[in-house]
């Protein structure tokens, strides 16, 4: 009599369809979702050019050229002249490293203190998650700006201080999610299966719970770069971010406002770059989450 | 059989807090005891407290009171650190195919884990290699190694979890309802397999289902839970040939045969709702649903007691 | 023949995918004569579900119905305008789901969900429709009529949520009822009362039964006559008596064979081999062959029509099983 063992494994063995490597899930997404794959290109571009600027532009984005002031754009300066005479493309391709800098870093770190605090509280719960998630709480109920305008005040202005301060400010929305998909992913059945294996509380986390709250840190990741770019324009445009002679877009903005009427495209440009990159975050936060999520890729 | 008790549970009680300071009676004063090599079969109806039962003897949820001793040694008071030893030992099945498996994970990873977690194998190669022994003890080829399980089929994946839960060589795997999501085709596959296994391997099976159908071919011994508690425990022939406690009188004869003669019989069904484990009836548990009650089933609660060589809760004696 | 309540002829329905057209139901015929219970049996993945949905015109995600009748009472379904195919919904046929805590609304008082299908469809005044209500929460068999009234979902049991998912499918006296896996989520107990109760309506009122199961003890149980369905096909038909005592299609019999009987013991259970084939890539012959003892070098390459073998009773094999 032949086993069952033996009889099931012949009978899946024919049945062996093909796999789908990352490589294959990301053609996939390719090809279903154009709109974030044009994102992926324009923000990899975006970022080569932030990096090879120098090579990509004749002009120096410091010294002005007083002589060709507010010119409109022409074949010489594809996006005009702001009111120093500074070619505003190559403003804004260095101002694009500190923008997409400050878009990247403290969310980064943020999300990292935030996954680290958020499944504590979760997976420990009692005191330790109280006392966690009321002080994010604290954090959640005063206004973000106003909160990275007083650690700026405190620190003073420059770039390290605008990465710390954004930090410091994202870190308890992502708790708050991490803490509620923790909660939730410690009740699963694989987390109970683990458990009774006598798998450690340090490894559930790590090998289950992480991996599984996936998904939304890329979602929360790509929501929270257009909201740092834009907390730091706003900074900048209060005389507490980045400070002269270096760019962002934020400074670039609020510099070009006295000549809105005159030359609109020096505040222009960085707006719709601005925009370029937020809405570029987004759906290619879309499209990555619908490839990741196991559970959107039945049939 | 060889008659060498393997766990031995005595006095359980099991609680859990409800709304206005009241308490859910999941688990109690259950006595309960399992054979080495053996099938035993916990059966009862939703929310019965079998799944917490078997949970509480494994430890997964401390219990209230009484005492749980596996291999000669009482568990209940042991420390987490002193517990892992014998967590080895004893391993769970779950119901769901869907979600006990991690979405995240490659099938051998998943395999793999309780093998890392004890250090089995010294190299990451000799841990695949043993996983892929452990898939084709299963019926997985080993080509589907590094697949996720939303590609497998529920039979499939069920196989898998089998193939984690015996990777220790455990002693006792506690099997929560294993085939009561799978198709009746692919029932049979998943059990006949479990069989092999328990061969094979050596297992001792706790069965928790509440299919009577699938505890006839599965189990040695049958336990019927009601409400919290055992109200009959005897070898299956004995059990499905002449039932003497009344609730599991009713139960068989509520299983739907597939005989279409079968419905012109006068069916002698059980009527009203199981009561809240939150509010249990004083007396026995099963008085407000069986016909056969009298005034001291209201009053008191009749212990299990033997007849025979088995066991029953009821206060009648003539059965 | 006017005394059919349903009629479905050669319909076919499936969803569109962006793998592909997955055909659930292709080419079903079948008919239920008035007062009569009739059943579909099959393993999850068959297409019975999509078969119940499409007559109820309730198809789910991206299911389409791509061709066929379906007639209720000689009125034509497919091709009926959405809005008179709602005023048909809960007054001439109606459905009973095998979750019922998931197809009642959690924050109304079932007795109002009830009630809800009396305004809409019998115009009654909301004192005559209450009335009514408590009047069939008792047929049901629903102790305290007028406490469970108001009394929300999550406050009943199970078998008391499925009893309330039948009083209101009953409520309007539907001609045709449908009632998908209506006794999977209960416990055996519950179970047998609840069949025991859709079984006496069914004989009372003259109403017809579409029973949907995996369970060949609840369709020996309840029905008349029974469609086997495999891969979106009817298999086997045939009355009840005859499908249990002399089945002839091989699925049919592997199916038979895999329930457990309760007085033999054997070492072992028949299984039947491998697993439900990819609806978006059927076998060239016959859907059954891969897994079939019995398939021939011909039921790999031809797919076989479903052939009357006796009186009322039809199987769609070339070797009939007897191979």
């Amino acid at each position: 009599m032949k086993k069952e063992a033996q009889i099931l494994s012949e009978a899946l063995a024919s049945q062996l369809g093909e796999s789908e490597t990352l490589w294959a899930q990301l053609r996939r997404m390719a090809k279903q979702n154009k709109l974030a794959v044009a994102s992926a290109v324009l923000l990899i571009l975006l970022l080569l050019a932030a990096v090879f600027a120098p090579v990509l532009t004749p002009y120096d984005a410091v010294t002005g050229d007083t002589a060709n002031r507010l010119q409109s754009p022409s074949a010489a300066h594809w996006l005009g002249t702001d009111e120093m005479g500074r070619d505003v493309l190559t403003r804004l391709l260095y101002g694009a490293r500190i923008s997409l800098a400050v878009g990247v870093i403290p969310t980064l770190v943020s999300l990292a203190l935030g996954v680290a605090l958020g499944m504590t509280a979760g997976f420990l719960g009692g005191k330790i998650d109280y006392i966690i998630m009321r002080f994010a709480d604290v954090m959640l109920a005063f206004p973000s700006l106003l909160l990275a305008m007083v650690i700026m005040y405190t620190l003073g202005g420059g770039v390290v201080n605008i990465f710390l301060a954004l930090a410091l400010v994202g870190w308890a929305s992502v708790a708050r999610v991490v803490r509620s998909e923790t909660i939730s992913l410690k009740e699963s059945e694989y987390v109970e299966a683990a458990r009774s294996m006598g798998v450690s509380s340090w490894n559930i986390m790590l090998r289950h719970i992480l991996p599984n709250c996936l998904p939304s840190l890329i979602v929360l990741f790509t929501l929270n770069i257009p909201s740092a770019i834009l907390s730091e324009s706003s900074l900048s445009f209060l005389g507490i971010g980045v400070q002269l002679p270096n760019s962002s877009w934020g400074l670039m903005v609020n510099m070009g406002r006295q000549f809105l009427y005159d030359a609109p495209w020096i505040s222009l440009a960085p707006s719709v770059a601005i925009m370029l990159v937020v809405l570029s975050c987004n759906f290619l936060g879309d499209g990555l989450r619908d490839v990741l999520d196991p559970h959107l890729k039945r049939g | 059989m060889d008659g060498k008790i393997l766990l031995e549970a005595k006095g359980l009680y099991q609680e859990f807090p409800a709304a206005n300071r009241k308490k859910v009676h999941a688990v109690s004063d259950v006595d309960l005891t399992i054979y080495a090599g053996e099938t035993l079969a916990l059966v009862g109806e939703s929310g019965c407290g079998k799944s917490t039962l078997g949970r509480t003897l494994l430890q997964l949820l401390p219990p209230k009171a009484g005492s749980v001793i596996f291999d000669g040694v009482e568990l209940t008071t042991l420390k987490k650190k002193a517990l892992k030893p014998y967590r080895r030992q004893m391993q769970l099945i779950f119901q769901d195919p869907y979600a006990s498996l991690d979405p995240r994970m490659t099938v051998r990873d998943i395999v793999a884990e309780p093998l890392e977690t004890y250090k089995i194998c010294a190299t990451k190669a000799e841990t695949t290699e043993k996983v892929k022994t452990l898939l084709h003890a299963v019926g997985v080829p080993e080509e589907f190694l590094h697949r996720y399980p939303h590609q497998f089929s529920g039979g499939q994946r069920q196989r898998i979890g089998i193939a984690r839960a015996i990777a220790l060589q455990p002693k006792l795997i506690v099997c929560d309802e294993p085939v009561s999501a799978l198709d009746v085709s692919v029932q049979s596959q998943v059990l006949n397999l479990m069989k092999d296994l328990q061969v094979d391997f050596g297992l001792t099976y706790l069965f928790i289902s509440h299919d009577l159908s699938v505890v006839k071919f599965m189990a040695d011994r049958v336990a019927v839970m009601f409400l919290g508690k055992l109200c009959e425990i005897a070898e299956t022939r004995d059990l499905y040939e002449t039932p003497l406690h009344p609730y599991t009188r009713f139960l068989l004869a509520a299983i739907p045969k597939a005989d279409p003669k079968d419905r012109e019989r006068e069916k002698n069904l059980l009527q009203g709702e199981v009561p809240s484990p939150i509010d249990v009836p004083t007396g026995c548990r099963f008085h407000t649903r069986c016909p056969y009650a009298t005034e001291q089933c209201r009053r008191e609660e009749p212990p299990l007691r033997a007849v025979g060589n088995r066991q029953v809760a009821c206060f009648q004696t003539e059965f | 023949m006017n005394d059919l309540t349903l009629k479905i002829e050669n319909l076919s329905a499936g969803f569109f995918t962006d793998r592909g057209y997955v055909p659930a139901v292709d080419s079903v015929s079948l008919q239920i004569p008035k007062g009569q219970v009739v059943g579909i049996v099959g393993e999850s993945g068959c297409g019975k579900s999509m078969l119940a949905r499409s007559v109820m015109g309730i198809l789910k995600y991206s299911g389409r119905i791509t061709g066929g009748s379906i007639r209720l009472c000689g009125q034509e379904l497919v091709g009926m305008p959405e809005k008179k195919l709602r005023a048909l919904r809960g007054k001439d046929m109606a459905m009973v789901f095998q979750e019922p805590m998931t197809s009642l609304n959690p924050v109304v008082p079932v007795g109002k969900q009830v009630r809800e299908a009396l305004l809409l469809h019998e115009k009654m005044d909301r004192k005559a429709a209450k009335q009514e209500v408590l009047r069939i929460f008792e047929r049901v068999g629903i102790s305290e009529p007028e406490k469970r009234y108001n009394s929300y979902p999550h406050q009943l049991s199970g078998g008391l949520r499925q009893r309330i998912m039948i009083a209101m499918a009953m409520v309007c006296k539907p001609k045709l009822l449908i009632a998908d896996e209506p006794t999977t989520a209960l416990d055996v107990t519950i179970e047998a009362q609840i069949l025991q109760l859709m079984r006496q309506l069914s004989k009372e009122t003259g109403m017809s039964i579409l029973m949907i199961s995996h369970n060949l003890g609840v369709i020996a149980q309840m029905c008349d006559q029974v469609y086997v369905m495999y891969a979106g096909k009817i298999v086997e038909k045939a009355d009840v008596n005859t499908l249990f005592a002399d089945c002839t299609h091989p699925y049919t019999k592997g199916l038979m064979g895999s329930v457990i009987d309760l007085k033999e013991n054997p070492p072992r259970l028949p299984a039947i081999g491998g697993m439900v084939p990819n609806l978006l890539h059927l076998p060239e012959g016959c859907a059954f062959a891969p897994r079939c003892p019995y398939a021939s070098a011909r039921c790999q390459k031809e797919r076989p029509s479903l052939l009357p073998i006796a009186q009322g009773h039809e199987c769609r094999c070339f070797e009939r099983g007897l191979g």
